[in-house]
């Protein structure tokens, strides 16, 4: 597999009034090139965390203690993420060049008082060395393509004057507008409506189909999962549970953990009954226990020992 | 309608309406609560789902409209009544809250946050008050020990059985459920959502369920309204108006839910084809 991003064995701390928090404990999985994936985990299980570390965005009281983040682009020689000094002009061409994020809260991603075409057009003029003039078109090329009416109108107000859904189509412009080769969203539709989350889902589909980039989409909900994955990586408590694809994962789940994240879910549940919870579908099965991950035979990956085998 | 016999009816609104700035936030809107039914109210954010909820209990006051309440002393027209006369009905009516994290004061600790509302409402002696309070702790499956603590050293899911607590411990008839689940996890959604169904049959409560999930509503509701811009654009039983919605707003929300079945295509409705 052609993977652009190589996690190995990350592990993440942090030091906090209580004593030592591993958010990361041993995180490892690739990102197929020009595929989606999915990372699924509840809240604190190190999904953001994750993405964080791959953008070198992990702030104290929080290090990353071990591991390496292997990085492959097209554009630039490959090189390993973890290990770059803060000075390393690489990681200035990391940072919304070659991997950009678009983040779960579209206006506090945007600055209030800049226009939105200004904000666009910094992002080009941050990476590359071409006149205002020249930024301010692709800014409105790229606005275009994520569906803004009335381009240069739109680019002279501000953030304010748009809705939810439109603030998080100009994030995503500003992500895309440098042409990274990964896109990570981090819960980008989470604070939207379901009706603008569907048409957020379509366009960062679309877009990815179209410029085939590589997309690490982070979020809790597997239905979202379901409609924009090709790969998922479940992630619980700092580790990594399961790692197969989209059907694999939600079809047919090895881990009781997915399991009972995927029961857990109010549509599928026969109405009067009880919700199933985590708690009931695990029952007696240990999933604190970390174990390393195997390859089973159909080539996912999932963290169970041997003797437990797959299947319900 | 008559509002001194309506047929196990507990609440009935009838043409209520609020405008904020001359906008209209909620337009005409009738319907009316069974007891121990679970109602409800569907909706994108701006559709008056919320503002509707709060003129109900008087939170904020609707321009026009009459809602109908049976207290205990009979039915009595909410919107007539002044502050101080919606005070003992206060026991009655009660509301849980979105999050879990806001709704609760941090420098309270958990026995004065559930000690509270039977103070304001001078409801027992110290130790009628106390035994409330662990009674309560026991129906939403909280430690005793539990009292000395400040909602800080509680999970989100936790904190959420506290906000509970607070809402029922006057063991008040109607329950307003604004958006109670929408903060959580799935799998500690999954074990709310499981608790508010036990409290409902435990204590006999009446929900207004107002949400933006509509799977946890296809699960949790009886029936349903459906709000556009303030009005009720179709309502009805939950599970026949999921199948066969009539509307095309209803059509249109329903179609953007993302199936957790990967060989089931998120084809959404197109909002300008349809006029909406």
């Amino acid at each position: 597999m052609d993977a652009v991003l190589s996690i190995r064995d990350l592990a993440v701390e942090f030091q906090t009034d209580t004593g030592l928090t591993h958010a990361l404990v041993d995180v490892g999985f690739d990102v197929p090139r020009g595929q989606v994936t999915a990372i699924v985990g509840e809240s604190g299980s190190g999904k953001s965390v994750t993405a964080n570390c791959i953008m070198r965005l992990i702030q104290p009281p929080g290090r990353i203690v071990g591991g390496t983040i292997e990085f492959a682009p097209e554009r630039v020689p490959p090189f390993e993420i973890v290990g770059l000094a803060n000075k390393d002009p690489r990681l200035l061409e990391l940072h919304g060049g070659l991997i950009s994020m678009v983040f779960q809260e579209p206006m506090t991603a945007l600055s209030p008082v800049y226009t939105v075409g200004n904000q666009v057009a910094e992002a080009i003029l941050c990476h590359r060395k071409v006149s205002r003039r020249e930024a301010w078109r692709e800014s409105a090329e790229m606005l275009e393509r994520v569906g803004l009416d009335d381009i240069e109108r739109r680019m002279r107000q501000y953030p304010f004057e748009f809705s939810g859904g439109m603030r998080q189509r100009v994030v995503i412009a500003m992500a895309l507008v440098c042409h990274p080769e990964v896109l990570i969203c981090d819960e980008p539709t989470t604070a939207l409506d379901v009706t603008i989350q569907a048409e957020i889902l379509t366009l960062i589909k679309n877009l990815q189909a179209e410029l085939g980039n590589s997309v690490i989409f982070i979020t809790h909900d597997l239905g979202v999962v379901a409609q924009i994955a090709d790969q998922v990586v479940v992630m619980y408590q700092g580790r990594v549970l399961e790692i197969g694809t989209v059907r694999q994962v939600l079809k047919d789940p090895a881990h009781p953990y997915t399991r009972g994240l995927l029961a857990a879910i109010p549509g599928l549940a026969p109405k009067g009954e009880p919700l199933a919870t985590i708690a009931s579908v695990v029952g007696g099965q240990d999933i604190e226990t970390p174990h390393p991950l195997r390859r089973l035979a159909d080539g996912r990956q999932v963290s169970l020992p041997a003797s437990a085998e797959s299947g319900p | 309608m008559n509002g001194s016999n309506g047929n196990g009816a507990l609440l009935q609104v009838e043409g209520l309406s609020k405008f904020f700035d001359g906008l209209p936030a909620v337009r005409d809107v009738s319907f009316e609560l069974r007891r121990s039914e679970t109602l409800g109210i569907v909706g994108e954010s701006g559709s008056g789902k919320t503002t509707l909820a709060r003129c109900i209990l008087r939170a904020i006051d609707p321009d026009a409209g009459i809602v109908r309440f049976q207290s205990a002393d009979g039915w009595v027209e909410l919107q007539e009544l002044s502050a101080k006369e919606l005070i003992p009905l206060r026991r009655e009516m009660q509301m849980i809250f979105q999050d879990p994290f806001a709704s609760l004061n941090p420098r309270m600790t958990v026995r004065e946050i559930l000690e509270e509302p039977l103070i304001i409402h001078r409801a027992g002696n110290r130790e009628e008050r106390l035994a409330a309070v662990l009674d309560m702790l026991d129906h939403v499956q909280l430690e005793h020990d539990s009292l000395t603590r400040y909602p800080h050293a509680f999970s989100g899911g936790q904190r959420q059985r506290i906000g509970i607590a607070r809402a029922l411990i006057l063991r008040p008839n109607l329950v307003v459920c604004d958006e109670s689940v929408s903060a959580l996890d799935v799998s500690v959604q999954a074990q709310i959502i499981n608790l508010l169904e036990d409290l409902q049959r435990e204590l006999g409560l009446t929900y207004l369920f107002v949400a933006h999930d509509l799977s946890v509503v296809q699960h949790i509701c009886d029936r349903v309204l459906v709000m556009h811009r303030g009005r009720v654009v179709e309502s009805g039983p939950v599970d026949e108006l999921f199948a066969h919605p009539r509307e095309d707003y209803t059509r249109l929300l329903l179609s953007a839910i993302p199936s957790p079945d990967p060989d089931v295509p998120l084809q959404p409705l197109d909002r300008r084809t349809l006029g909406l």
